[in-house]
């Protein structure tokens, strides 16, 4: 117990160690952007312990929800773009989303066709039938309202609200959406809800980048406020570049911190009490749990919509922080895969092994890009001087060379530390 | 007829490319499955891997100044086989292996095969860079044209040779595929073990034999699949990446575990994915007159930035409906 307790520390030490020297070599702003950044992911990742350490969902569509988490903070913080109100757009969004109840009408009509004698495969059929019908008028209603909108005022703007209400719509849509996915996908099993949540991801990821009308697609939505005051602001006031940066990102830190503990502190009580030990027997034994009158399905949908709220924030913190929404920006590798490593080097199930594989795997991923520059600008200057020539393009490349770094830290770790280098802890009940 | 023409030049053929591209790819992630009993998330990287290899020996061929009467993609496609069929085995060993030897769960091995998945393409990424690539640079894609008079067409059919071959090398491959499953010794086995792996080992098949002649199909497979794709639009470092999902879909749709589930998969999805963004709106011109709406152009029942949601609609749909896939497949 001590032994563990200890080797728990001892790795948070050299954690805090590694990042005060990132701190000297690099200063003090960027350290302050490393570690805004490293407790935004750290919210993510917690929100992936609940699904997979706690639940063992398998949830590949974290890029799908950190994405609705970002457009939903520019949706909500973003200045009221007046064009958009005072045209016709509105309207024409209203008959869209009338079609949209008239298509729900019809689909729920053809639903109760067995009422009127309509039974097995002739009601499949009317229901697809319907689900087609619905789709036309829907397209025939929200095509042209699209294209006008875009046309017209290039897209809807936002409402002009605090950030953090769009940190919590984030949360909300991101839980909403998993509802949603929820109910349709939890049925499946573990690796089958894996390709399940990648296309969701994928298919929100389509939805958002395409729908100009609503989130400006590839043209980019930015600047997004601040919770806290900008850079910008304290240089206004007469302080130096260098100042209001630590400033400015310190209060941002100290805000996604507040936020982070919190969330920690919550998630070890539930985790500590019945419902994280029957979160934990659905986990281990769905069958017996099921046996022991525990609702399965709803536990598992409950814990899903829960950890992508978490998801959502985290995306809407992200997005925030860096104050421009991209749609183009997102990759299932930096956004799915980057989380899934951080989980499973930290330690599925352990809430500090969680934030310690957040902070310390974004750390990798940071350090790793200058590491690879000089590695491969001292391999240029060999090949260089034996006359094989240099390397082109070093920047971009060392760039990519984090991805391979994340890969071998993954495979390192599945080999050596299967279970996280923070393990969950084996439950002794007294 | 010339709307049909043109309904067969760009759904039929397309589709069909598509469809053998998935199939190839779907037969090594259902074959991993049966054998290994996970789902291996770095196929799709593999198969990228298999173009990029293709890619460089072409290149090195035609630095050589050697010119031939079909692709040099084409030419170097054997030699491209072998070095992906033991980098599959070498990822195996690296990889995989240590930890099935530890015993771990399934879900370790996905979580592995991400690992790998990282690793390949910021390996890829790192020595090629992002750009696009193609196997066109310095030879013209040639086009086979098929005069339609005696039909009654004004339009030719219409297709490139390198598709052309595409296709004639997947029924190859799709039927050598069948000879071995079912005439040959470690097919057979192969199938056994895939049915019931304990019962295999004790009647006496080498499964280790069976798992390395697994990830040899695979990633041979895996390599032919990559390649055609990079010649049929271009060669990206998230290529197949890309794609992963759809060859899943293909996968499951034909029951995972089922080789020949995995090819029926793959066309069901190559069509359904060309069909559903097809412009309908030529082929229905003619009929303009029993149509209660106005014909416009861009009449296609999801946009084409939506292809993919056609594979995972199918896919849920199949699971919901039909958890096995079509093919009754297995389920660990």
């Amino acid at each position: 117990m001590t032994g563990r307790v200890s080797r728990a520390v001892a790795l948070y030490v050299g954690l805090v160690v590694v990042i005060l020297a990132i701190g000297v070599a690099t200063g003090t702003p960027y350290t302050t952007r490393l570690l805004t950044e490293a407790a935004a992911y750290a919210l993510i990742v917690l929100g992936l312990n609940i699904q997979w350490g706690y639940g063992g969902l398998f949830n590949f569509g974290i890029m799908g929800l950190l994405m609705v988490g970002g457009a939903s903070v520019t949706f909500i913080s973003y200045p009221i773009n007046d064009k958009f109100w005072h045209s016709d757009g509105p309207m024409l969004l209203g008959h869209a989303v009338l079609a949209a109840g008239l298509a729900a009408i019809i689909i729920l009509a053809a639903r109760q066709a067995q009422r009127i004698g309509i039974k097995g495969g002739w009601r499949t059929a009317l229901i697809a039938l319907a689900w087609f019908a619905g789709y036309v008028i829907f397209r025939s209603q929200m095509d042209p309202a699209t294209v006008y909108i875009v046309k017209n005022a290039g897209f809807v703007g936002g409402l002009g609200l605090p950030v953090v209400f769009g940190w919590a719509f984030g949360g909300l849509v991101a839980g909403a959406i998993a509802y949603l996915v929820g109910r349709i996908c939890l049925g499946l099993r573990s690796d089958y809800l894996a390709i399940a949540t990648i296309g969701i991801s994928e298919i929100l990821r389509q939805l958002i980048k395409n729908n100009q009308w609503l989130t400006r697609g590839t043209l980019t939505v930015s600047p997004i406020k601040w919770p806290v005051p900008l850079p910008q602001d304290y240089q206004a006031m007469g302080i130096d570049t260098q100042t209001s940066l630590i400033l400015a990102r310190g209060g941002f830190f100290l805000v996604v911190a507040a936020v982070v503990a919190v969330v920690m502190f919550l998630m070890i009580r539930a985790y500590g009490g019945p419902w994280g030990r029957m979160m934990r027997a659905i986990r281990d034994n769905y069958i017996s749990a099921d046996s022991m009158g525990k609702d399965v399905t709803a536990r598992q949908l409950e814990i899903f919509v829960l950890g992508s709220v978490l998801m959502g924030v985290g995306g809407a913190i992200l997005v925030s922080f860096t104050q421009i929404f991209d749609p183009n920006s997102y990759q299932t590798i930096n956004h799915t895969f980057f989380i899934w490593v951080m989980i499973i080097v930290g330690g599925a199930g352990n809430n500090w092994g969680a934030l310690f594989g957040a902070v310390f795997i974004y750390v990798i991923w940071l350090m790793s890009e200058p590491l690879a520059q000089a590695l491969l600008g001292g391999i240029s200057y060999w090949s260089d001087h034996i006359g094989w020539g240099a390397i082109p393009d070093i920047e971009s490349r060392s760039l990519q060379m984090r991805v391979f770094v994340l890969g071998v830290v993954i495979s390192i770790a599945l080999r050596y530390a299967p279970r996280g280098l923070i393990p969950e802890r084996a439950q002794v009940e007294r | 007829m010339d709307q049909l023409i043109f309904f067969f030049n760009k759904v039929l053929i397309a589709g069909t490319v598509l469809g053998s591209i998935y199939a190839l790819g779907a037969i090594g992630v259902t074959l991993i499955f049966g054998i290994l009993r996970f789902a291996h998330f770095a196929h799709g990287d593999m198969m990228t891997l298999g173009g990029f290899v293709a890619f460089v020996l072409a290149a090195l061929l035609a630095a050589t100044g050697m010119s031939f009467p079909v692709p040099t993609g084409f030419v170097v496609l054997p030699l491209a086989v072998v070095i992906t069929a033991v980098a599959a085995l070498g990822i195996d060993k690296g990889f995989y292996a240590p930890l099935r030897k530890r015993g771990a769960k399934p879900v370790t091995l996905l979580i592995a095969s991400i690992g790998v998945t990282l690793m390949i393409q910021g390996l890829l990424r790192l020595f090629f860079g992002v750009s696009t690539r193609s196997f066109f640079e310095h030879e013209s894609k040639s086009i086979v044209r098929i005069g339609t008079g005696w039909l009654g067409g004004t339009r030719d059919i219409t297709f490139t040779q390198p598709q052309l071959l595409m296709i004639i090398l997947t029924v190859i491959l799709c039927y050598a595929l069948h000879l071995f499953l079912t005439r040959s010794r470690l097919g057979k086995a192969m199938r056994a073990m895939a049915d019931n792996a304990d019962l295999a080992q004790v009647s006496g098949i080498n499964t280790a034999l069976v798992v390395r002649v697994t990830w040899i199909i695979a990633g041979a497979l895996a390599c032919c699949g990559g390649t055609m794709l990079a010649l049929d639009v271009s060669l990206t470092p998230d290529l197949a990446f890309n794609i992963e999902l759809s060859i899943f879909a293909a996968a499951i749709v034909g029951g995972l575990g089922q080789a020949y589930g995995a090819i029926a998969g793959g066309f069901l999805i190559g069509f359904a994915e060309t069909l559903a963004v097809f412009d309908w709106s030529v082929v229905l011109k003619p009929f303009q007159g029993i149509i209660p709406f106005e014909i416009t152009s861009g009449l296609s029942l999801v946009p084409t930035e939506y292809k993919l949601t056609v594979s995972f609609v199918i896919l849920v749909i199949v699971l919901l409906a039909r958890p096995t896939g079509i093919f009754k497949g297995a389920s660990s």
